[in-house]
């Protein structure tokens, strides 16, 4: 009996059938692909992308040189360097983030008093040569700028459970 | 004895100490803001508050004499409780900026906050803010942080004896403040940067500059004078950020001068990194190979007694024992140490050193000056002088131009004539050495660097021997110079026809002599060199690289392993703490490397093999750290007239006397200060 329960479904193609119906079955089922980059998924609000450098809303810069994103770093990919500046005070004079050697694991922002370095939202950033991923002051300021309202809301979103 | 019972352990202590130091003996740790143990007891901190057993409160450690059947208990919930409640007052007006201080993560306050504190403020209040002082080129001061604890208006007044500091107002209005704004005027002010507990005081070029965890820490030795204060350079990168004192408790306590701190920032001016060649009257960098054959090519071609080479201030004994060496081989008898022309036999030890030692100081009880101002030439002899001083029953006498060394001094003439009377013993201060139990003799270099040094010597070479006691050696020599000692230990004197460094010049200057060879010397009038050919190996463009035809650059004392002899006759080790820049080598190397060139290799290959040759030719160099006593011998020298001319001091301006701190922009600002006086602000500005 087995012998001729095989042989027929072999040749009525059931297995065929049968996947080609699971395929089917799928084109009344919601999508689950998006059509990157024109859409694009939900990101939390502890998302860990692309450093910026923030500003407070008067222009100034946050960032008080206290070297402890550099120093809780675990792929040291910061390098900090400060003066006092004119005002006397304490400012970076380089901020550089080797973002080759960055592990995203977010002590950095973890680590800022004053919530100066953080991950943004951003992860579209590769570039064609490493060279463009050593990023420095001007840039991460440059970056803060643009991302600044997504940067604040998501720091607002999280606020309550830190 | 006192016996005492701590944390159930019972001890016997001296009597007369302190319930905190005996703790400290039983290996508890109290925590402090206020005791210091070089300072007078102040007791106003409360953090060390200990439990007595049947004392009705806590008592402060700090304050608190030892008595027999004592029991301190330090680790109840007593003791926790008022520690949490002191800390918690404390941080009440203490601002949160931990971030932006230049004392985070060295700062006691953060260290005892985070061991012993409450971690929660209930403070709701607006917090005190107090006006920033100006307190001079070297220190910054934000005196919002300070907690009054008065280690610096205590050091000031106590160990710097300068009473500049003072606190004005009570309670909360209380102000840390120095008299009228005015720059703090000692050598030895910024050692307040340190004693500081907080980050108030903290040093203003470093302001901002690094972290304590970024910094890599070498124990060295100074050589910005003759003392050889213990340091440790801390590096960052292949750049010195900065100096701080280590405890020696034989040279310096726990201080080091202003210059041994900040002219560190000299390293990286002025520096001498390519070999460089004078062609048609300008310096042209060249390759190393290039500038040792040219080197080699003038030495092979002069002969011997037509060279001569003299070792700079700053030069260590390895490269002075090179250079000897070097000398000896192509035949010339012309090599000098004693640059600044300075009367000093190298034959007997104990006629060249500081034989009380500086820790001997404290035992005697008279001490005369001899053209000597210890400030200056050796700011920490001078403050051991000081502690001395206030011990009691100390009397200093100087000879030569007046001075202020914030102790009286009795004055008892100016030249080699009051000099004279009391060696022959018609002065009544000749008495007083003769009672004394330990008298001293210093004799500076402001009067043996003179022509008639040899008289001025031998007169005080007599007056040395009246001042040997059982036991006590009283007859010192202060020098200037970190290399002084370790040259005429290494015996770099010149034995040929031409005496001394004047000679020398003077056979320069008339054709005498064909090739000058300077080891970092740079305090010798280049004018009176004449035509001859200068090789200059150092490692700043100062004096001697000016003047010199070829330019072999060097390493400076934090670029290289060496051993440095300070006053007293100790041998010190001055460690490698970053590297030299661009092309600059090791000194020894560069002179191993020009012997080889001019077809006298010198034996040794590697700086163990030069320190095992140094120390077979002169064994007194293995004994790294100590004073071998020696005993003065009479003195049968040359002597000649002395002249009328008053002593003068050798030290125009304390903040620049070498080719580093004439780099130093930090020096300059405190010239400009403390001696020029022109940018001290006073209250009435602004």
């Amino acid at each position: 009996m087995a012998f001729l329960d095989r042989t027929a479904r072999s040749f009525l193609l059931a297995e065929l059938v049968k996947g080609l119906g699971l395929t089917f079955s799928y084109m009344f089922k919601p999508r689950a692909t998006i059509n990157y980059p024109y859409e694009k998924g939900p990101l939390s609000p502890r998302f860990r992308g692309e450093h910026a450098l923030r500003r407070y809303a008067n222009g100034e810069e946050r960032c008080i040189a206290c070297k402890l994103c550099e120093a809780i770093c675990p792929a040291q990919a910061i390098t900090i360097e400060a003066e006092p500046r004119e005002d006397g005070s304490r400012r970076t004079t380089r901020y550089d983030i080797d973002m080759t050697k960055c592990i995203y694991c977010g002590f950095c922002q973890e680590a800022c008093p004053v919530d100066a370095i953080v991950e943004g939202p951003n992860f579209e950033y590769a570039a064609e040569t490493r060279e463009e991923l050593y990023y420095n002051k001007d840039k991460l300021l440059a970056n803060g700028d643009r991302w600044e309202a997504e940067i604040a809301s998501n720091l607002a979103a999280d606020a309550p459970y830190r | 004895m006192p016996k005492l019972t701590i944390d159930g352990k019972l001890i016997e202590v001296e009597a007369g100490l302190t319930v905190l130091q005996a703790c400290e003996r039983a290996g508890v740790e109290i925590p402090r803001f206020c005791y210091h143990e070089r300072l007078s007891i102040a007791g106003n901190c409360r953090m060390c508050l200990v439990e007595q057993e049947r004392a009705p409160k806590p008592i402060a450690s700090c304050a608190m004499p030892v008595m027999d059947n004592m029991v301190i208990k330090t680790d109840t919930e007593m003791v926790r409780k008022a520690r949490r409640g002191v800390m918690e007052f404390l941080l009440i007006n203490h601002p949160l900026d931990c971030p932006i201080c230049d004392q985070g993560g060295e700062c006691d306050l953060q260290d005892q906050a985070m061991a012993y504190g409450f971690g929660r403020s209930r403070y709701d209040e607006n917090k005190r803010a107090v006006a920033d002082k100006y307190m001079g080129p070297l220190i910054k001061t934000i005196m919002t942080r300070c907690i009054h604890c008065t280690r610096c208006i205590r050091f000031a007044t106590e160990v710097a004896g300068v009473e500049e500091m003072g606190a004005l107002g009570r309670g909360e209005h209380m102000v840390v403040t120095t008299y009228l704004e005015k720059a703090l005027a000692s050598e030895m002010s910024a050692n307040v940067i340190d004693l500081c507990p907080v980050g108030a005081l903290t040093s203003k070029p470093y302001a901002f500059e690094a972290r304590p965890w970024e910094l890599r820490k070498t124990e060295s030795v100074d050589v910005m004078d003759a003392v050889g204060s213990a340091i440790r350079v801390d590096t960052r990168g292949r750049e010195v950020m900065r100096v701080l004192p280590r405890l020696n408790e034989d040279v310096n306590e726990e201080w080091i001068s202003d210059k041994t701190r900040y002219a560190c920032d000299g390293l990286t001016r002025q520096r001498l990194d390519v070999p460089y060649l004078r062609k048609d009257g300008a310096l042209r960098p060249m390759s190393w190979n290039d500038a040792l054959k040219a080197a080699a090519d003038r030495l092979k071609a002069a002969p011997g007694d037509r060279i001569a080479a003299l070792a700079g201030d700053l030069s260590d004994a390895e490269s002075m024992f090179a250079l000897k060496e070097l000398m000896t081989a192509l035949g010339s008898p012309h090599v000098e140490c004693r640059q600044d022309g300075a009367f000093l036999p190298a034959d007997s030890r104990a006629g060249y050193l500081f034989n009380t030692t500086i820790v001997g100081i404290e035992r005697a009880d008279v001490c005369l000056l001899v053209g000597a101002n210890p400030r200056w030439e050796a700011a920490i002899v001078n403050t051991r002088l000081r502690k001395r001083h206030l011990m009691g029953g100390f009397t200093v006498a100087a000879i030569g131009p007046a001075l202020d060394l914030t102790f009286p001094v009795q004055m008892l003439g100016d030249g080699p004539k009051a000099l004279a009377q009391i060696a022959a013993g018609t002065h009544p201060f000749s008495q007083k050495l003769k009672d004394a139990k330990a008298p001293m003799i210093v004799l500076g270099q402001g009067a043996l660097a003179r022509p008639d040094g040899a008289a001025v010597y031998a007169a005080a070479r007599k007056l040395g021997e009246l001042c040997q006691r059982e036991g006590w050696n009283g007859f010192n020599v202060l020098h200037t110079a970190a290399a002084r000692v370790g040259g005429l230990d290494l015996g770099l004197v010149p034995t040929g026809k031409l005496k001394d460094v004047n000679a020398i010049l003077d056979a320069a200057a008339s054709g005498a002599l064909d090739v000058v060879y300077l080891l970092g010397a740079d305090e010798i009038d280049m004018d009176r060199l004449g035509k001859v050919f200068v090789i200059y190996q150092g490692h700043h463009g100062d004096r001697g690289a000016h003047r010199a035809d070829l330019i072999l650059p060097g390493a400076a004392y934090t670029e290289k392993n060496g051993i440095y002899v300070n006053t007293e006759g100790r041998a010190q080790l001055a460690k490698l703490a970053s590297a030299p820049p661009g092309e600059a080598r090791e000194d020894w190397k560069i002179l191993r490397a020009l012997s080889e060139a001019a077809g006298k290799t010198l034996p040794y290959d590697t700086l163990a093999d030069l320190r095992g040759a140094l120390v077979k030719a002169h064994p007194g160099f293995a004994r790294i750290g100590d004073v071998t006593p020696s005993s003065l011998g009479s003195y049968s020298g040359p002597a000649g007239s002395a002249m009328d001319a008053p002593f003068a001091h050798p030290i125009a301006n304390f903040y620049m006397t070498d080719p580093i701190s004439r780099a130093s922009l930090t020096m300059s600002h405190c010239t400009e200060v403390f001696l020029n006086a022109r940018a001290a602000k006073t209250g009435t500005h602004g």
